[in-house]
């Protein structure tokens, strides 16, 4: 079998008393989107910038394409990055910029200046050649610093929260490009975001990170639909959970578990019984929000407890909305979406 | 209560009386700097300019209000003068170039190398030098730079000997008295320098010393330049450390203070060469782009 892109063996680094990562095992295989998603100080970007080479790791290995690099020198690997703030050379021009690789590897100047305007049209940038990073939009900056990345022809290519700094109409426009780039150039892209949305949207695996440990990883909708434990489930989508008494009464069955708000129903009035197929549980309305597509419905359970439900404004209007608070409904879901979280350890 | 309450109130309303006047409160902020700006320095500047235009009798050696381009003429003619504004200019030179080699590797420790808590504590032990006497420095110099002195001590097993007084000696004590005006602006700049940039660099393929000449020095030029102001004019001015360790040799300024009480309108016209250079070397240096690191 082929060796995996990258491969992180039992991993640990420690900056002075602080372990910011702490014994990952990670593969990323060939021309895969891969993400590591936690909230910020998980050691997703730890990870990012160990297989970068920018920090050496306090134990363990690092492996791209089978070969061991941990000890070498980021200029020693195969790999580019892209920084959160970009970090565009601000005294170069573009073109600059982007060639600046190919003229370290000594590629003569008509080639880069050839693979530099290549570059530039992949990310749309086409006649900004000449102009200074501080002359460019933030989503402009955020093309170059990926032309910069990609024209060295990586085999990974590593991404800081590279749209963190965008505002969401520019970020969703660029998940859209990134993908698409991902695709045509076929390398395997590391993706590192706290923002879960971003994460299933682009990735065909997800780690998530929490306390510089992996706590699952997978396609997005196994981490969506089958959450390893209370934390992914609480980080990945809302958390909505059942525990202890409620679980009991509501579900039937002690532990812990996860219903997606999206899958429950609210109906009017007391909710029709349980049947094979559902699962159903009667309560009052604690708090409506109108969100323009969806209404979230927060939901006080008779049973003890709290669930969220989301519902598509088919029929209903911001002023039928408003009517529900305090009143009594049903929930009503399917049984297969009731996900057991297993008990940690 | 009632007069703090007045008092107050009248403080409220000089404050609201002001914001409705910009120009006033500008000209109450800068009226009395710019008096003290205009009457002493741009005054003494142009009564410098007006001397130097005079002459002089040559028996009594006073002044002569008469004007004659006599004496800037005599500084374009004269060999003697011409050397010695070309041989100010070169120390000078000489020193920035020492201050801005020195300088690069210790600004470069004090502000990325050094532990972030400890960079304050070397920024203090930089400045040190300029709490002591410039007079004291200098004979301390006079005396490690003499004949048989510690600087000749330490070279002996080296079978060489020391610069003994000199130009090259003079370029060695002001390159140690303003080498601290050179690595506070390289230490700034450096200290502005995001360290993404170097990962940057170093991600893209390049070694230190390629990251150094390719990012580092580029973007830290404008500060070196702004260090340089004033090593170039501290030491195109400078006239004592010459006297004390520059053996024979004579620059501007020792023109200048010889010829203060002789010729007066001279030692005037002498005095304008390094404003003018100085003049000439910022507008070279704010083409560098150095006056916002200034």
């Amino acid at each position: 079998m082929e060796a995996a892109a990258i491969r992180l063996r039992d991993v640990t680094k420690a900056f002075g008393r602080f372990t910011a990562v702490a014994g990952i095992d990670l593969e990323m295989s060939d021309g895969e989107f891969f993400s590591m998603l936690g909230p910020s100080g998980s050691g997703k970007t730890t990870v990012l910038r160990l297989i970068a080479g920018f920090e050496t790791p306090t134990a363990g290995a690092v492996e791209l394409a089978g070969r061991d690099v941990t000890r070498l020198a980021p200029f020693e690997r195969d790999v580019h990055t892209v920084f959160q703030d970009y970090a565009l050379f601000p005294h170069m021009t573009v073109e600059q910029n982007i060639a600046y690789s190919l003229k370290i590897r000594r590629v003569p100047r008509p080639e880069r200046l050839r693979r530099a305007g290549e570059a530039l049209e992949q990310v749309r940038l086409t006649g900004y050649g000449k102009r200074r990073p501080a002359q460019l939009s933030g989503g402009q900056r955020q093309r170059v610093a990926l032309a910069r990345a990609l024209v060295g022809r990586p085999k990974v290519l590593l991404l800081d929260e590279p749209l963190g700094a965008l505002d969401l109409k520019l970020r969703e426009q660029m998940q859209t490009e990134l993908k698409q780039i991902q695709r045509d150039v076929g390398i395997t892209f590391v993706f590192v975001t706290h923002d879960q949305e971003e994460a299933l949207t682009l990735s065909d695996r997800i780690a998530v990170f929490h306390r510089g440990r992996v706590e699952q990883v997978g396609t997005p909708a196994q981490i969506y639909e089958r959450p390893a434990n209370t934390f992914v489930a609480g980080f990945v989508g809302t958390s909505n959970l059942l525990t202890g008494e409620a679980a009991e009464r509501v579900v039937g069955a002690s532990g812990t578990y996860s219903i997606r708000p999206e899958k429950i129903r609210v109906l009017d009035g007391a909710a029709a019984g349980d049947d094979p197929e559902h699962t159903t549980a009667a309560g009052t309305v604690a708090d409506v929000l109108y969100l323009g597509d969806v209404t979230r419905f927060v939901v006080d359970l008779d049973a003890g407890g709290r669930l969220t439900a989301l519902q598509q404004n088919l029929e209903t209007s911001s002023e039928d909305v408003a009517a529900y608070r305090g009143a009594r409904v049903g929930l009503r879901w399917r049984r297969r979406h009731t996900v057991r979280i297993p008990d940690p350890g | 209560m009632t007069s703090t309450g007045q008092a107050a109130g009248s403080v409220r309303r000089l404050a609201g009386a002001l914001h409705r006047r910009p120009r006033l409160r500008l000209s109450l902020l800068l009226g009395a700097p710019l008096l003290w700006l205009v009457v002493a320095y741009l005054g003494s500047l142009a009564v410098l300019f007006l001397s130097a235009l005079w002459t002089t009798d040559s028996f009594t050696s006073e002044v002569v209000k008469v004007w004659s381009a006599e004496n800037f003429s005599a500084l374009v003619s004269e060999p003697l003068y011409r050397q010695v504004a070309l041989r100010s200019i070169g120390v000078a030179l000489a020193v920035t170039a020492l201050c801005a080699v020195i300088a690069f590797p210790v600004a470069f420790y004090t502000a990325r190398v050094a532990h972030p808590r400890r960079r304050p504590l070397l920024v203090v032990a930089i400045l040190t030098p300029l709490w002591a006497s410039y007079l004291v420095k200098v004979y301390a110099w006079r005396l490690i730079l003499s004949a048989q002195g510690p600087l000749d001590w330490v070279l002996a097993p080296f079978g060489v000997s020391g610069p003994g007084y000199g130009r090259a000696a003079t370029v060695i004590v002001l390159t140690y008295l303003w080498l601290p005006y050179m690595i506070l602006p390289v230490h700034a700049g450096l200290e502005r320098l995001p360290e993404s940039l170097l990962d940057a660099s170093a991600d893209l393929g390049a070694r230190s010393w390629r990251t150094f000449r390719s990012v580092v020095l580029p973007m830290v030029l404008p500060s070196v330049a702004a260090g340089s102001v004033f090593t170039f004019s501290l030491s195109l001015g400078d006239y004592i450390t010459v006297q004390i360790v520059g053996g024979k040799t004579q620059l501007i300024g020792n023109l200048v203070y010889s010829n203060v009480t002789l010729n007066l309108p001279l030692a005037a016209a002498l005095g304008t060469v390094p404003v003018v250079v100085i003049v000439l070397y910022l507008l070279a240096v704010r083409r560098s782009g150095a006056s916002s690191s200034l």
